[in-house]
């Protein structure tokens, strides 16, 4: 009998001792195996976010596990890619931007408007995160999930030290994830079947090669010298493009836009983990971050269908107003739904391009929003 | 749980926030349009 009991103690030696400690926190930790679980079901049977919502799911029950072995090697990727000078999220920045074709944007210039008022949704929802006690620093981080932006969201919660990094990663991807479903029905509420069934034209402007050159160069100027706490986002970004419009790296943008980009991806949800400890992460406050996250994301999608419409009583040339919703910059995603729901209300509205100029110059803006953030709060 | 102390303080941030966005949307979207008329210039 003492052998089998000693047996015992041996196998599960770990999980004994946890209850014996703190028996609420092998509960709490057994209730982040159920939500790494989820995360792991919404990636796979779902397919939201997969490359990050997966190893963030499978890294929350490393972490949860008790006594877990894992916990310092996780800690140390956090560490070294994002804590120390936020390295992660900006090598991802350089495989985004080459990834990005701001020809769209550069043609009609005047879509960095809609990119602009799609901010709205995130300085609101800071006064509001204010308003329910969170200090600014966190309230800022908060916000940040509004821009639909992961690497930016990081970058800033990260930044200003907020208590709450964890909780917003999730917010931020879960909800990039979601804005085929979040998106349509915000932009229904406050459009009208005639506004949606407006058609666009083509501009078909060319853009010279000198210009697609100069834009990444001359953008991180102007950011740099008005943030320049987000200069290294931007910098990043647009350092991502300058390689894509080049056209002479063209192997070194490919090895951007796939290799480095994936290479990074399996580390990030992963080293984010690590901060999804039981008794960091299961707290009330995670849940009022994913309420505020929902509120930011949706406010930033009206304010980018208002502006549109507002401009729509000064101007001839009537603008779609769903194309101001892809002003957040869940890049393509916004830009797609925008689309499908033009050809939902009529099969030949093709807003395609127009969305897509719209959502690049949300990339740009968020950044430029996570900046300015940066700049009045940690400057 | 309402803090009010923390709601203006926040209230400038959004004022600036939204402004400073504006302006610096504004300044690229002019910037792009010169190098789009001097460029496409250059071209014919």
């Amino acid at each position: 009998m003492e052998f089998i009991l000693e047996f015992i103690n041996d196998l599960f030696g770990s999980v004994i001792e946890s209850v014996q400690n703190d028996p609420v926190l092998l509960i709490k930790q057994i209730a982040m195996w159920i939500i790494g679980g989820l995360l792991i079901y919404l990636a796979i049977k779902k397919e939201m976010e997969p490359s990050l919502l997966l190893p963030m799911g499978f890294g929350a029950i490393l972490i949860n596990l008790p006594e877990s072995g894992a916990k310092e090697v996780i800690d140390l990727l956090f560490e070294i890619g994002i804590d120390n000078g936020e390295l992660m999220p900006l090598i991802l920045f350089i495989g985004i931007g080459a990834m990005i074709d701001f020809t769209p944007l550069l043609r009609n210039p005047k879509y960095m408007i809609f990119g602009a008022a799609a901010q709205f949704g995130i300085f609101f929802t800071l006064c509001l995160a204010s308003f329910l006690g969170f200090e600014l620093n966190d309230a800022a981080s908060i916000a940040i999930i509004g821009a639909a932006d992961g690497p930016t969201s990081i970058f800033v919660a990260n930044v200003l030290n907020s208590n709450y990094t964890a909780a917003i990663m999730v917010a931020a991807y879960s909800y990039m994830a979601l804005v085929p479903i979040i998106q349509p029905a915000v932009i229904k509420l406050c459009t009208t079947r005639k506004e949606r069934l407006i058609r666009m034209e083509d501009n078909g402007k060319p853009v010279s090669k000198t210009t697609r050159i100069l834009f990444p160069v001359i953008v991180t100027i102007i950011v740099g010298i008005v943030a320049p706490d987000a200069v290294a986002l931007i910098g990043f970004l647009m350092f991502g493009n300058l390689i894509r419009e080049c056209g002479v790296l063209n192997s070194l943008s490919e090895t951007a836009q796939k290799v480095l980009a994936n290479l990074i991806t399996i580390f990030l949800g992963i080293t984010i983990s690590s901060r999804m400890a039981a008794a960091e992460f299961l707290q009330w406050e995670t849940l009022l971050i994913m309420g505020l996250g929902l509120f930011a994301f949706v406010f930033d999608t009206f304010g980018g269908v208002m502006i549109a419409k507002l401009m729509n009583l000064f101007t001839k040339k009537k603008i779609n107003p769903m194309i101001g919703a892809a002003g957040i910059s869940a890049f393509p995603m916004s830009a797609r739904v925008v689309n499908k729901l033009g050809l939902q209300e009529d099969d030949q509205n093709f807003l395609l391009m127009h969305a897509v100029g719209v959502n690049v110059s949300g990339q740009v803006a968020s950044v430029i929003a996570g900046g300015l953030i940066l700049s009045f709060l940690a400057g | 749980m309402f803090n009010f102390e923390y709601l203006l303080q926040s209230l400038p941030i959004l004022g600036k926030g939204m402004l400073g966005i504006f302006i610096v949307t504004g300044i690229i979207i002019l910037t792009v349009s010169v190098l789009n008329n001097v460029t496409n210039k250059k071209k014919d």
